[in-house]
């Protein structure tokens, strides 16, 4: 059994695997990957997650949505939840923060600034 | 009877006599010892002997200093060390760095070609382009060998309506397909947007043939220079992203020219 489940939902398939390339550092870690916010939730049905990186601008559902999705419900809510967005999106970013996302990326990505994010969440 | 007391006192006086004597000569005895004792002592004082105060002072002054010497040692031991810990945290900071950086690149290059579907190439070199490079407003042209033409196929952030077609060689677009050599503006932050003349233009590079141009016009907020893995991955993107769109094509256009033989097969053989 994995020490960390994390799970990203991402639609662009090369910021999914940037994401889980720089999360693989961390010792004990499973990713599972989402290519929407719909499929997000489906994944989060299935298993126990320790933590969740959500992009923002998502087809079919997008990730402030999920966000208040899994925030309202008993079962995730305490799950830790980043969100991604552009510097210049700050109105989609302060609304992800208010409906409870833990903290925010920006892009450009750097797996450094992965890393550290979800290592302060995962409190390791 | 007079007599007797006489020769008793004489007696008794010749007794305390001797006794007086005896007494002077220990007395004497015991002056020449203490004198020789003293003689003695001086001598040891005088010659700096091992039980003297001044020798045991210079042997512990010596000491300290032996002490002392050890300390600088071990002081300059735990600096040398300090400043080797500082090296490697400097160190440790540029590797992880690096590190980023080769993750960057390794990605950038994966995905370029993990497909050979024309439009999902292009996609794939504008999430790049967005979330590697941290570009806002772009364009992807490529060269129409017939009218030797650079069109876009593909923006981010502008109308692809917008982005003119130019001449092979002409303008600074022309010129970057023409030379095959980048363009830089020389001042990031003080690029105003022309169409003509973007902040960034790289050639996208077969060996020498050029297929077509990457033009940038303006950078995410954020971002307000280039890092050094910027133009790794503009050296990446102008050779892979290449080959990429040129391999994908061809297998498009093959894909639709077999669809076509199939079909008259098809035709024929019914």
């Amino acid at each position: 059994m994995p020490d960390h489940n994390i799970l990203i939902i991402e639609d662009s398939p090369t910021m999914r695997q940037l994401i889980a390339f720089a999360l693989k550092r961390i010792k004990g870690v499973r990713i599972v990957e989402a290519s929407d916010g719909v499929d997000g939730l489906k994944k989060l049905s299935a298993e126990r997650f320790d933590l969740i990186f959500t992009d923002i601008n998502m087809p079919i559902m997008d990730g402030l949505k999920l966000v208040s999705l899994v925030r309202n419900d008993s079962n995730y809510k305490t799950i830790p939840i980043v969100v991604i967005t552009t510097e210049g999106a700050q109105e989609d970013r302060e609304r992800a923060l208010a409906l409870g996302a833990d903290d925010y990326i920006t892009k450009p990505i750097q797996p450094t600034k992965i890393l550290d994010v979800a290592r302060s969440l995962l409190k390791i | 009877m007079q007599k007797d007391d006489e020769r008793n006192r004489g007696e008794e006086f010749l007794q305390v006599f001797k006794k007086g004597a005896e007494f002077t000569q220990d007395l004497l005895k015991e002056n020449e010892r203490l004198r020789f004792r003293l003689l003695e002592l001086e001598n040891a004082g005088l010659s700096g002997g091992p039980d003297s105060v001044d020798s045991v002072v210079k042997r512990l002054n010596e000491r300290i200093s032996e002490l002392e010497l050890e300390k600088q040692e071990i002081l300059g031991r735990i600096r040398r060390i300090e400043e080797e810990n500082e090296d490697f945290a400097v160190r440790y900071v540029e590797i992880e760095e690096e590190n980023s950086n080769l993750a960057n690149l390794y990605i950038a290059s994966y995905q370029l070609h993990s497909t050979l579907d024309f439009k999902e190439v292009l996609q794939i070199i504008t999430e790049i382009i967005i979330n590697l490079i941290g570009a806002e407003e772009f364009a992807i042209m490529l060269l129409d060998e017939k009218s030797a033409e650079l069109q876009a196929v593909a923006t981010e952030g502008v109308e692809r309506e917008q982005i003119p077609h130019v001449a092979l060689g002409q303008g600074v677009i022309g010129r970057v397909a023409s030379s095959g050599e980048s363009h830089f503006a020389e001042d990031v932050l003080r690029y105003q947007r022309d169409f003509e003349s973007p902040m960034v233009c790289i050639p996208l590079k077969i060996k020498e043939h050029v297929i077509g141009v990457l033009a940038i016009y303006k950078l995410l907020m954020q971002k307000k220079k280039f890092a050094p893995v910027d133009y790794e991955l503009f050296t990446l993107l102008a050779g892979h992203a290449a080959t990429a769109i040129f391999s994908s094509r061809l297998y498009s256009d093959s894909e639709r020219k077999l669809s076509t033989i199939q079909g008259f097969i098809d035709l024929l053989t019914k």
